[in-house]
């Protein structure tokens, strides 16, 4: 919601909410805001039907607490029959029906996965008041992305961990971290089992040197395999998403992934308001929900857009290199090309995109 | 026409007879009515959460829920124990016991299907498996594999008992042309339900402790040990309680079977053992944490400890026919077969497969009571499935229940 009291965003269904300060309750930014003076909060007296139904609440929170209590089948209800609320709680009650039964998002056309964002951007609206942008953007030919990793210049700092969060809207009640840092001691080569991948001192600790893992985006994804309805596949680009909308939760994926680069929804994921990412992609960062599969997708968004992911942009000592192969000029071509590269568990025929040298 | 009249006679007869009995009886499903309220007030608070109300974490993705899928498929796939010898090899010494054996089948796959259910995040978008309408990922996933087999093995299970009481209920002598190829398939099915059950670990190059090649037969081994235990126990209790006659040489025939497969199984636990421990390789990590406990971790050694003692002195007892035809003795080696491979195959398995994680990171699981409520409301569906199916068939059987004109 709008109001300042919020800290975190979430959807809260059902909680009471004071009338916004703009005016209209709808969140329409352009337009004329329809049945406006049906609804909020008159204080003319009402009989009969209307005491039980036009209670002192905005639209917005009585279609949640409606949604909250019926899910489906009352959004069907009151798309079609429904006398007492506005336009606005039934435009939001259609979103909600057909988000509830659209299809894979893998095997839409580009109509309709432009018509799913636009519904998904709506329906922020209206729940927020608050507009944000959504791409739909599909992969572009010529275009296989890679990283690479230099193990000598990490230094620990996990800015890239910190930006990854926000640019990616990723749960903070559960600290959820696409990437792991793994602090290892020198002398003792990579050896994961001594590494700790969660520590709180300061960087870089004497004697320790730096590596971080995160989704490889395998050429050869075992996650994508066993996914039993689809919900996550490889891009032409070469990036590994899911479609959250899709997924089932069963969690096949996570426990076929040999890097620990899946992560799990255990419960509704919460972002302050203020700190949401209103750059969003489809397959990317947009808002996840209770019991679903996520995952780093290099960013999509960004990286479609012509930009480096985020933690990329982040590393201030230039560990993270990121790039398209296909491309001989690319800084990734160069590391590949002149470096002595490795990649994490090659025997298990992944062929993960994600390289690691050292100066 | 007739047969639907029939068959409204059944169902009513059936109702009559399930809701009817003695005193133990209606305790016996009040206490489970009452376990399964229980259950499904737990999974209403695990919806409301989410599964951050289950002890399961980003290391340890599965736990009890699918630890109990996984021994109940065995369980299921025990029923073939008992239809192989009768169908196909006519041995009339199981036939008494087949009906039950396949109740106890149907009983088992709801509770898998439940399981699986339950440890969904998502229920509410469960369509989007069904083929049509979903997106079906066969045959990629070994997930959809299971899906078909698991719930053709139930059709095969429902549709042969029901045939075969169906005729008897009106008196009349069931057709063996009809139901023994459903029997021959219901053969090659139980053995694929459990093989694919255990190629769903199998495949995962991620899971060294799963990917190994005596993963599947292992699970065939103990299943049918553990399941027609299961049996046994259970004809033991019918054999008390109801009018039903099974006779000792039906226990006896089917000891023999929990006999032989407790020893293959047995074998296969030395041979897992031995290539575990003899020259462990970094691949052995997750059997040491399961035995041995890792850095201190050690959440799993009560649980493994229990199970193979118990298991050894099962077989050990099963194996001399003095002990094993000593009804007492055998109930008890059953009992304890049970346990010790509902820990090796549940908690043993599952468990440390997640642990260490793929980077050796050790974080352990403990579940909690929302989820413990759950698996016990699951486990009292079953058995009240099962109580209904049973006392019907045994009604039936004995001629109590006839469709009368």
């Amino acid at each position: 919601m709008s109001s300042k009291s919020k800290k975190w965003f979430s959807l809260n269904l059902g909680k009471k909410d004071k009338h916004s300060e703009n005016g209209c309750g709808c969140g329409k930014t352009s337009g004329g805001c329809g049945s406006h003076d049906l609804t909020i909060g008159e204080e003319t007296k009402k009989d009969g039907f209307d005491q039980v139904f036009d209670v002192k609440m905005s639209r917005r929170t009585a279609f949640k607490q409606l949604t909250a209590s019926l899910a489906i089948g009352a959004g069907a209800i009151s798309t079609s029959c429904s006398m007492i609320s506005g336009d606005e709680t039934k435009e939001q009650a259609q979103i909600d029906w057909e988000e509830q039964f659209k299809g894979n998002y893998k095997l839409m056309t580009d109509e309709e996965k432009k018509a799913t964002v636009d519904r998904l951007v709506r329906s922020y609206q209206l729940r927020t008041g608050k507009t944000l942008n959504m791409s739909s953007k599909n992969a572009e030919p010529d275009v296989l992305f890679g990283y690479a990793f230099n193990i000598s210049k990490c230094q620990g700092y996990m800015d890239c961990v910190t930006a990854c969060v926000e640019e990616n809207n990723q749960d903070r009640n559960s600290q959820m971290q696409y990437i792991r840092i793994h602090e290892m001691k020198d002398g003792k080569g990579f050896n994961f089992n001594e590494a700790d991948d969660n520590y709180y001192h300061e960087v870089p600790a004497e004697g320790h040197f730096y590596m971080g893992t995160q989704c490889f985006h395998c050429d050869n994804p075992p996650c994508v395999e066993v996914c039993p309805v689809q919900a996550t596949w490889r891009e032409d680009d070469g990036l590994v998403v899911v479609d959250y909308d899709w997924c089932v939760g069963c969690r096949y994926c996570m426990a076929a992934c040999p890097y620990d680069g899946r992560r799990f929804n255990w419960s509704k994921p919460e972002v302050p308001e203020a700190e949401v990412n209103k750059n969003q992609h489809y397959l990317g960062n947009r808002m996840r929900k209770k019991g679903v599969m996520e995952k780093c997708t290099f960013c999509v968004q960004r990286s479609r857009a012509g930009k480096n992911p985020a933690c990329v942009e982040a590393c201030p000592t230039g560990a993270r290199i990121f790039g398209n192969l296909l491309d001989p000029n690319s800084t990734i071509r160069w590391v590949l090309e002149n470096k002595k590269v490795f990649r994490l568990k090659e025997d298990l025929g992944t062929e993960p995109k994600f390289w690691y040298f050292m100066d | 026409m007739r047969r639907l009249k029939v068959f409204r006679s059944l169902v009513k007869d059936s109702l009559d007879t399930i809701t009817h009995g003695s005193r133990k009886y209606h305790l016996w499903m009040a206490l489970l009515t009452f376990i399964m309220l229980v259950g499904m007030y737990c999974y209403s608070i695990q919806l409301e959460q989410g599964l951050s109300a289950t002890g399961m974490t980003d290391r340890v993705s599965w736990g009890l829920y699918i630890s109990n899928f996984t021994f109940l498929v065995g369980v299921a796939a025990a029923a073939v124990m008992l239809v192989m010898p009768t169908y196909v090899l006519k041995d009339v010494d199981f036939k008494q016991a087949v009906l039950i054996g396949e109740g106890l089948a149907v009983a088992a796959l709801i509770m898998c299907l439940a399981f699986v259910v339950a440890d969904m995040g998502g229920p509410s978008v469960l369509w989007h498996m069904i083929p049509g309408i979903g997106v079906f990922n066969f045959p990629n996933s070994m997930l959809t594999w299971d899906v078909l087999v698991l719930n053709g093995y139930l059709f095969i299970n429902i549709t042969i008992p029901f045939y075969i009481l169906f005729k008897h209920y009106q008196g009349k002598e069931a057709k063996s042309n009809v139901y023994v190829p459903g029997a021959f398939l219901s053969v090659f099915w139980a053995v694929g339900i459990h093989l694919v059950t255990a190629f769903l670990y199998q495949g995962l190059q991620a899971r060294p402790f799963w990917n190994n090649a005596l993963l599947g037969p292992r699970f065939l081994a103990s299943a049918f040990a553990a399941g027609p235990a299961l049996i046994i126990l259970v004809l033991a209790i019918i054999r008390t309680f109801t009018a039903f006659k099974i006779e000792d040489k039906t226990i006896k025939k089917i000891a023999m079977v929990v006999t032989v497969a407790a020893q293959i199984n047995l074998i296969m636990l030395v041979s897992e053992l031995f290539k575990e421990f003899y020259a462990p390789t970094h691949h052995s990590e997750s059997a040491y944490y399961l035995f041995f406990g890792l850095h201190g971790k050690d959440a799993l050694l009560p649980w493994i400890w229990t199970a193979i003692p118990l298991n050894v002195l099962a077989t050990v007892l099963l194996t001399f026919h003095k002990l094993r035809n000593n009804f007492k003795v055998l109930f008890f080696a059953c009992f304890i077969l049970f346990v010790a491979i509902w820990i090796e195959k549940g908690f043993g398995l599952i468990v440390p497969g997640f642990i260490p994680g793929p980077y050796g990171k050790i974080a352990e699981y403990t579940p909690t009571l929302i989820e413990i409520g759950v698996t016990l409301g699951i486990w009292a569906l079953g058995a009240f499935v099962f109580t209904i199916l049973a006392k019907t068939a045994i009604g039936i059987e004995i001629g109590k229940l006839r469709y009368k004109n």
